[in-house]
């Protein structure tokens, strides 16, 4: 019996473990896999098996989370090649990027300040064009080049600008509200 | 001895239906509907009415009134009389909104709120309950025979407290939990088979105490919650105080007694709800001091009241939509819930936001209750093959405390459920060996502005120096949004003991108290119902087994086949009996001895899943 913690998330939906996955059959494997394991399909079972389905369930949505977000993918293929991305402590990051970052930092500040909606729409426009950029790379990276620690760096230069993202919603959210 | 005659040409069903009925606990009334020969119907009770008034009034004997009897006790017995008690709900005493005209005594308590009645002190758990038994009993006497489960719907916006309230309210009503199913979700449930839709929908729900908005994405059977957003204090019963306050303001009366607050508010409730047929209203309301009030109430009067009411409800709709990532445009119908969307004001404004009148085919009354009966005969198991599967989101985030007062995110808000997340914790002292972890639920960043939903008391973590243990706390979801924890200290592998100590809810001996109370006042024998339950568990246990041992009695040896036949035929034979604990005790030792066969036939049946999966995507 495999236990469904150490389950790979590929092999569970039955998919070759690369970065450019197949979103439509890993969104149609999900709901099968979800349509046999979710805890509805054992209301009427017995305590035991009702836990195992909870367990089973709760793995298949943390694996198509994983997998269905690029850069939580890429984490995972780098974990599974042993590669870690060190984001936490790892902020050694090449100076002309962290310029770049504040750069961009100061860009979403004015904007907000100027109370300007299409000065954020143009930054959310620019910032999603950089960060399409980065993921394209991260394939080549990933699935032809398999250079592994140069796609930790692109991992942790899309992590800053995801962050960025976030702020970007919330200052667009604030400015609606 | 009675003799079955089946019908000639019926065919015997294979095993008998299990009865499974779906609740709609409102906050103004209640439901319960069955699935029967297929169709869902909602039950009347022996007058004909299918609407239970959600109001429970208590006699000094603690002798308990539901419905239409309890709400005849409005004007002359208000303390005793709780309407609205959902609002209370897993709710503390600062939650829940001052206003006028809510006459109960609250007992002084910390956690949820209790009141103070002349049968004793009672809390929302219980009150609802009552009206859960009221259900029960009625589907009871309309089918002639127990429940085997049930599914109830809670608003989509109701945190883990909210949800753990309702299902202790079921399990002192004695009622099986198939599943909390959110409204909306039961709404969609209910238009999307009638309909066959596919899409992403709206289901705005405007019941008499909540507002709920959902959108909803209907996909190959899949019903996901993409976003949940609402207000929790805003309903109906809102429209019913806008005009009270307007008649009020007419009396010149500041504050009037309890009785002339209910005439009044009953007064202005009928007063809506005649505007929604006709274009004004007289209302004529005699005082106890002898005056009357009488006025005029025409439909633009009532919207001007109530503009602000109704315009409140659209600022979490575009939120939602927001969470959801979807302009207005995209959404392809709105679904109505609700008795108070029978006004014609908040049907011109949903038609308007939308740009698409709302679908209103099924009584806004009904729709959810519908849904959760259909639900329920899904999770019955009454029907083979072509069910399917409802995925739900938790509502808000879950997280715990940090230093300085901070709500640290563990789970965040609108994750797919069940969900679970671990976090790893150290001692910061050495030799330590408890900690205690505070979980919260809510978007703030502040834990003060958070819900305090538990406290988690760690103990027996091994005495290391400090920042040398490591706990790793499990924080789990279920499918109903539930939440429970476990912990265990890595470096040795020690399991910590937790402790749960909910801030607004209920722990278990609570609960069996008030079960033993319920009893001692019935006169009922808990022995009795201790061994029904019993042995339904077995017959279910029973069940279950030979039907897995037919399907997949292939992916065991002949031995372990055989071990757990001995275990199967142990619990018959004990089952016919009156020990309920004996019958227990052969449960559990089948539960144990069909562990390894579970878990076998869960991984056949994934990796069957996807290679069954191969034809239908060649024809995609």
């Amino acid at each position: 019996m495999i236990s469904a913690a150490t389950r790979d998330y590929f092999e569970l939906f039955q998919l070759p473990p690369v970065f450019q996955l197949d979103i439509d059959r890993l969104d149609i494997h999900y709901r099968e896999i979800q349509s046999r394991v979710h805890p509805d399909k054992a209301a009427h079972l017995s305590d035991g098996e009702k836990r195992l389905f909870l367990q089973w369930a709760t793995l298949a949505n943390e694996a198509y989370r994983t997998l269905r977000r690029p850069l939580d993918r890429a984490r995972y293929l780098l974990q599974i090649h042993g590669v870690e991305t060190g984001e936490e402590d790892n902020t050694a990051m090449p100076a002309e990027f962290l310029l770049e970052q504040i750069e961009w930092r100061e860009e979403l500040q004015e904007a907000q300040a100027r109370r300007s909606q299409p000065a954020l729409d143009r930054l959310s426009v620019r910032l999603r064009r950089e960060m399409n950029a980065l993921l394209d790379s991260l394939a080549t990276l990933l699935d032809v080049e398999r250079r592994h620690s140069a796609a930790a760096e692109v991992v942790r230069r899309l992590a800053f600008l995801e962050k960025l993202g976030r702020d970007l919603d919330q200052a667009q959210a604030e400015l609606e509200a | 001895m009675l003799l079955q005659i089946s019908e000639p040409g019926a065919k015997p069903s294979a095993r008998p239906r299990r009865l499974a009925v779906g609740i709609d606990l409102g906050t103004t009334h209640s439901l319960v509907a069955i699935v029967q020969d297929d169709r869902p119907i909602v039950l009347e009770d022996w007058q004909g009415r299918v609407l239970l008034p959600s109001v429970v009034h208590y006699h000094a004997d603690r002798r308990v009134e539901v419905g239409y009897e309890a709400g005849a006790w409005q004007s002359d017995d208000p303390e005793n009389t709780f309407i609205s008690i959902k609002r209370y709900m897993g709710r503390g005493r600062g939650d829940v909104p001052e206003r006028q005209g809510i006459p109960y005594r609250y007992a002084d308590t910390s956690g949820m709120v209790q009141f103070e009645t002349r049968a004793g002190r009672v809390s929302p758990v219980e009150v609802s309950a009552e009206i859960l038994k009221a259900l029960r009993e009625r589907a009871v006497r309309a089918l002639g025979s127990e429940l085997d489960g049930a599914v109830i719907t809670v608003p989509a916006y109701f945190d883990e407290a909210q949800r753990q309230a309702t299902k202790d309210a079921a399990k002192l009503a004695g009622l099986e939990v198939f599943r909390l199913l959110n409204e909306p979700t039961a709404a969609a449930v209910a238009y999307g088979l009638d309909q066959g839709a596919e899409g992403v929908y709206a289901v705005y729900d405007l019941g008499g105490g909540t507002f709920d908005i959902s959108i909803l994405k209907l996909t190959r059977g899949v019903f996901e919650v993409l976003s949940t957003n609402g207000d929790p204090a805003l309903g109906g019963d809102d429209f019913d105080h806008a005009i009270y306050d307007w008649l009020l303001q007419d009396t010149g009366i500041p504050a009037p007694a309890a009785g002339d607050a209910r005439r009044l508010l009953a007064a202005a409730r009928a007063a809506k709800e005649r505007l929604s047929e006709q274009a004004r209203t007289r209302v004529t309301v005699p005082l106890s001091n002898g005056s009357t009030v009488e006025r005029t109430l025409t439909c633009e009067t009532f919207e001007a009241l109530t503009e602000a009411l109704v315009k409140r409800t659209l600022a979490p709709v575009r939120k939602a939509l927001r969470d959801a990532d979807l302009a207005i445009g995209e959404i392809k119908g709105v679904v109505l819930v609700g008795g108070a969307t029978r006004m014609p004001c908040i049907r011109k404004a949903v038609a308007e936001f939308f740009g698409q009148a709302p679908l209103s085919d099924l009584d806004p009354d009904r729709v959810v209750a519908i849904g959760a009966a259909l639900q329920a005969n899904v999770l019955a198991g009454n029907r083979a093959g072509d069910d399917w599967l409802l995925l739900d989101v938790i509502p808000l985030s879950l997280g715990i405390e940090t230093m300085g007062g901070l709500a640290e995110k563990i789970i965040p808000r609108n994750a797919t459920l069940p969900v679970a997340r671990a976090q790893e914790f150290t001692t910061w002292k050495d030799g330590q060996t408890a900690m205690s972890i505070h979980v919260v639920q809510g978007e703030r960043e502040l834990v003060s502005e958070c819900r305090s939903l538990a406290r988690f008391e760690l103990r027996g973590i091994p005495p290391l120096v400090a920042g040398a243990a490591r706990v790793r706390v499990t924080f789990q979801v279920d499918a109903d949004g539930l939440l429970s924890v476990s912990a265990m200290e890595q470096t040795s592998g020690i399991e910590a003991k937790i402790e749960v100590k909910p801030s607004y809810g209920l722990n278990d001996g609570d609960i069996a108290r008030m079960i033993e109370d319920s009893y001692r006042h019935a006169q009922d024998d808990i022995a009795a119902r201790r061994l029904g339950e019993q042995k339904v568990e077995a017959a279910r246990l029973i069940e279950a087994t030979e039907a897995a041992l037919a399907a997949d009695g292939a992916l065991l040896s002949e031995d372990e086949r055989s071990v757990i036949r001995r275990h199967v035929e142990a619990l018959r034979e004990v089952a016919e009996g009156s020990d309920w604990e004996a019958i227990k005790r052969a449960s559990d030792a089948l539960n144990d001895a069909s562990t390894e066969f579970a878990g076998r036939r869960m991984d056949y049946s994934i990796k069957t899943a996807l290679t069954g999966q191969k034809l239908e995507e060649l024809q995609v």
